[in-house]
C-alpha cells in the first residue's frame, strides 16, 4: 500500500527527516524481477488461455473437422448459426437453466450465510456445509440419476409410498432443467454460502449493535444492513456462478445427454456434440465465440448494474 | 451393435481419466500393437486370441484395451488427432465411411492377400468395401434381434412357447403380437392390458419394453417391424444418399409402435430415461424385449428370471426381419507397423481366432463355421439360440444402413424421434427431419 512513499528517495521535503538508509533502497528498475515473477503464470496464460481463445476464434471462420485441415469460410458458420433452431433451443434452455440455478442457489446460499454467522460458531457444521462440493460433479449427477430415477430410484419410491404419481424428473421434458439445476444448487451451495458468509464477516459488529440500540429485529436488520453491505461481495459470488452456470455440462453430459428431444441440450453440450461426435470443430468455435460473448456481456453488465466497485462500507 | 444407457454415463466419468490413457502408443515397446474394443463381454475372449498370435509371432505382443462404446468413438478421433491411435480396433459400419473419407484408415488390400472372402456369413465382407473400391476392415462377427420373454409371466398369461414362436404383425392392428403384448401387460390391480377395467395409467407390468425411440436406425427398437412392410433406410445400401423416413409405410409403423405407449402396453418414453431396459426386465417390469445376441449373457445371467427366446415376428410381407450389423478390425493409417497390425486384423479374421471366440458364447463369429461353434457353446449353456440364426439361415436379414453423414443424421433423428414418442409431435414431423437429413447429401 505504501509502496509510492518508500519508492520515492526521502528527499528534501519528504520522509519527514527519516535518513534512506542504503539497507532500504531498492533496485531502480524494478520491470525485470516483475516480469521473472509473472512469467510462470503468464506463461501458463499464453499457452493454455491466450493461445486457445485466439486460435479458437480463427477455427469459427473455418470449416474443421480436426482430422483434416481447416478450410476458411469466412462467416458462414455464423450464418448457420443464425438459421440453426436446435441453437436457439439450447440458448433458451441454457438461459432457463442459469436462470433457475442461480435464482434457488443464491437465495438458499444467503440465507444459510445467515444462518451460519448469526446462529452458529460451529466449525464441524459450517464445514459439513461443504460436503457436497467436496464430490465430484459426475459422482452428483449419477447419484441423484439413479436416486431420482422413475423405476428404481428411491425418491419416486418414497413418492410412491405417500400415494402420490411418481415423477419422471428427467425424462419429463416439463422437470428436466429443473431437476439438473437443483442437482447443481444442491452441489454448490455449501460453496456459495461460504463465500456469502466471509462477505458477512466484513460486515462490522459496531453496525449490529448500533442497529439492535436502534431496536431494529432480525428481519429489518437483514434487509437493512446485511444485504446492502453484502454487496459487492455477492457481485462477485454472482458473477463467478453465473458464469459457472452459463458453462453446465457434465451434469447434462452423463444424464439426459440432451434429451428428451431437445429438452435439456444446453450449449456446452451442443458444442461438444458438434465438435467430438459430429466432426464440426468449426461450427462448435463458433458457438463457442458467441458463448464467450453471452458470458462476457453477463459479466460486465452485473458490475455495471449492481456498483460492484462501491462499497456502501466507506 | 451399439450399447447404450448406464454403461455409457459411467463410461463417460472415466473420460478425463482415459483422454490421458491414450498416449501409450507414442512410447510403446518395440513388436507392441495396441488393440482397442469396446464390448467388455467379449474382452476375456480376444486376449485369447492375442495369446495365441503371440505364441504363433513371438516378435509381436497385442496389448488390448477396452473402453465404453459412448467414450469410445470421442476417444478414437481424440487419438487419431493427436497421433497416437491404436494400431488395431475393432470398427462399427457406421463410423467407418467418415474415418475413410478423412484418409484415417489403412486400406487391408495392399496388406492381406490370401483371405478367403466367402468364409464369412453373407454380405458382411461388402459392409467393409468403402465407395473408393478398397476394403477397411475384416468381419469379425455379426449380430441379429430377437424376442426375450419372461417365461414364468408367458404361461400366466395362457400363452404357449408355440404361441410365443409364431407371432405375427401388421401396422394396422399390430397382429397376434400386439394381443400377445396386451395380454401380458397387466396393471396394479391386476387386471390384463386386454381385460376391460384396465388401467392404464397405473402399470405394474408392461407387455412390451422399449429401449427409447430408436435413432435412426431402430436396430433393436423398431427396425424388425418396418423392415417386414418393405420399407428401407436408404435409396441403397451400402452407400445410400437418400433416407426414407418421410415414407408413409415407415410413420404407419411408428404411429403403432407408439400407440403400444398410449394404450398403456408399454412405458412411457419419459420413464426410459436413465432406465437400463434389461434391467427393468430382469426386475420383472416388462413381459418381452426386444435385443440382441450381444445381450445373451445379461439377459440370462437375471436370478430368478427364466428367459425364453423367440423370433420376430412375421410382417406383412410374410417373413420375419432383422437388422443384421457385422463388426469388423480396421487398421489405423498412422500405425507404426502396418505389416504387424495387418497380421494381427487377418489373425482376427481367420478360424484360428474366430473359433476362441466363438467357444466363449458370447457372440456369433462373422466366418459360419465359427458361428456353429458358437452355436453349440450357447447350446451347453442351456440357451437355444435359432431364433437369431434362424435369420441368416432364412435369409431375413437387411445390413446395417451404412452411409456418409452417419453422426449427423443421428443427432438430427435422435431428437426427432424422441419427439415422436414422448408424445410431442406426430409420426409427420419426422417428414421434416427427413427433408434436414437428405439436404446432408445434396
Amino acid at each position: 500500500m505504501t509502496t509510492t512513499a518508500l519508492d520515492r528517495p526521502a528527499g528534501r521535503t519528504g520522509g519527514g527527516g527519516v535518513p534512506a538508509g542504503p539497507a532500504r533502497r531498492r533496485p531502480r528498475n524494478q520491470l525485470w524481477p516483475a516480469l521473472g515473477m509473472i512469467a510462470p503464470a503468464a506463461l501458463g496464460f499464453l499457452v493454455f488461455y491466450l493461445y486457445p481463445t485466439l486460435r479458437g476464434a480463427y477455427l469459427s471462420f473455418t470449416e474443421y473437422n480436426v482430422l483434416g485441415s481447416p478450410v476458411f469460410v469466412g462467416l458462414q458458420n455464423y450464418v448457420d448459426m443464425a438459421q440453426d433452431d436446435v441453437f436457439w433451443n439450447a440458448v433458451r434452455v441454457t438461459f432457463l437453466y442459469v436462470v433457475l440455478n442461480i435464482g434457488f442457489q443464491t437465495v438458499l446460499a444467503v440465507g444459510l450465510a445467515v444462518l451460519m454467522h448469526r446462529l452458529t460458531r460451529s466449525v464441524l457444521i459450517r464445514g459439513s456445509l461443504l460436503l457436497p462440493y467436496l464430490i465430484a460433479n459426475v459422482v452428483v449427477a449419477l447419484l441423484w440419476f439413479w436416486m431420482l430415477d422413475y423405476n428404481i430410484g428411491i425418491v419416486n419410491a418414497v413418492i410412491d409410498a405417500v400415494g402420490l404419481p411418481k415423477v419422471a424428473f428427467f425424462g419429463d421434458e416439463a422437470w428436466t432443467v429443473a431437476t439438473i439445476a437443483g442437482v447443481n444448487t444442491w452441489r454448490h451451495l455449501g460453496y456459495t454460502a461460504l463465500l456469502v458468509f466471509a462477505g458477512l464477516q466484513m460486515i462490522p459488529a459496531s453496525v449490529y449493535e448500533a442497529a439492535a440500540v436502534d431496536g431494529a429485529g432480525e428481519w429489518r436488520t437483514f434487509w437493512r444492513i446485511t444485504l446492502p453491505l453484502l454487496r459487492p461481495v455477492l457481485v462477485l459470488v454472482l458473477v463467478i456462478t453465473v458464469t459457472g452456470a452459463f458453462q453446465v455440462f457434465d451434469t447434462v453430459a452423463v444424464t439426459t445427454a440432451g434429451g428428451p428431444g431437445n429438452a435439456s441440450r444446453v450449449l456446452q453440450l451442443y458444442i461438444y456434440e458438434q465438435a467430438f461426435a459430429r466432426g464440426h470443430f468449426g461450427y462448435a468455435s463458433a458457438m463457442s465465440v458467441v458463448l464467450f460473448l453471452i458470458l462476457a456481456g453477463a459479466a460486465f453488465a452485473q458490475m455495471r448494474l449492481l456498483r460492484a466497485g462501491e462499497s456502501d462500507l466507506s | 451393435m451399439k450399447r447404450k444407457m448406464l454403461a455409457g454415463a459411467v463410461a463417460l466419468a472415466s473420460l478425463s481419466l482415459t483422454a490421458c490413457a491414450g498416449g501409450s502408443s507414442g512410447a510403446e515397446a518395440e513388436g507392441q500393437i495396441d488393440y482397442w474394443l469396446w464390448d467388455s463381454n467379449q474382452q476375456p475372449a480376444y486376449q485369447q486370441c492375442a495369446d495365441a498370435f503371440h505364441e504363433a509371432n513371438p516378435d509381436l505382443t497385442v496389448k488390448i484395451t477396452q473402453r465404453g462404446w459412448d467414450d469410445y468413438w470421442s476417444a478414437l478421433t481424440t487419438a487419431f488427432s493427436s497421433g497416437t491411435g491404436p494400431d488395431v480396433f475393432t470398427d462399427h459400419v457406421s463410423k467407418y465411411p467418415e474415418f475413410v473419407a478423412n484418409g484415417q484408415l489403412l486400406a487391408l488390400d495392399d496388406h492381406i492377400a490370401d483371405v478367403d472372402l466367402d468364409q464369412y456369413s453373407a454380405g458382411l465382407a461388402d459392409l467393409w468395401v468403402a465407395q473408393d473400391g478398397k476394403r477397411y476392415g475384416l468381419p469379425k462377427d455379426w449380430d441379429t434381434v430377437a424376442i426375450f420373454y419372461n417365461q414364468q409371466m408367458v404361461a400366466d398369461a395362457g400363452l404357449t412357447e408355440k404361441d410365443m414362436q409364431d407371432l405375427d404383425w401388421n401396422p394396422d392392428d399390430g397382429g397376434s403380437y400386439e394381443e400377445a403384448i396386451a395380454r401380458l401387460t397387466v396393471d396394479a390391480n391386476g387386471v390384463r392390458g386386454d381385460e376391460p377395467g384396465f388401467d392404464k395409467e397405473n402399470v405394474a407390468v408392461y407387455g412390451l419394453g422399449i429401449p427409447g425411440a430408436g435413432y435412426e436406425n431402430g436396430q433393436t427398437e423398431w427396425s424388425m417391424y418396418t423392415a417386414t412392410t418393405g420399407w428401407t433406410h436408404t435409396d441403397e445400401n451400402p452407400w445410400g444418399t437418400h433416407y426414407n423416413y418421410d415414407d408413409p409405410r415407415f410413420q404407419e409403423t411408428i404411429a403403432w409402435w407408439y400407440s403400444l405407449i398410449e394404450k398403456g402396453y408399454a412405458p412411457p418414453l419419459e420413464t426410459t430415461i436413465g432406465a437400463s431396459v434389461n434391467d427393468n426386465f430382469g426386475a420383472g417390469k416388462s413381459a418381452i424385449n426386444i435385443s440382441g445376441d450381444w445381450m445373451l449373457s445379461t439377459y440370462f445371467g437375471y436370478d430368478g428370471v427364466d428367459v425364453g427366446l423367440a423370433p420376430t415376428p412375421t410382417g406383412p410381407n410374410g417373413k420375419r426381419a432383422s437388422m443384421f450389423n457385422g463388426l469388423a478390425d480396421s487398421v489405423w493409417a498412422g500405425t507404426d507397423n502396418p505389416e504387424g497390425a495387418a497380421k494381427w486384423v487377418a489373425f482376427l479374421g481367420s478360424t484360428d481366432c474366430q473359433d476362441l471366440v466363438g467357444a466363449a458364447g458370447v457372440v456369433f463369429p462373422a466366418i459360419t463355421s465359427s458361428a456353429e461353434i458358437a452355436t453349440e457353446a450357447f447350446a451347453e449353456k442351456g440357451i437355444d439360440v435359432s431364433p437369431f440364426t434362424t435369420h441368416v439361415e432364412d435369409g431375413t436379414t437387411f445390413l446395417f444402413p451404412v452411409t456418409d453423414h452417419a453422426s449427423d443424421v443421428h443427432a438430427i433423428m435422435t431428437p426427432a424421434m424422441d419427439e415422436v414418442l414422448g408424445g410431442k409431435s406426430d409420426v409427420s414431423s419426422l417428414t421434416e427431419a427427413n427433408e434436414q437429413v437428405n439436404a446432408l447429401f445434396d
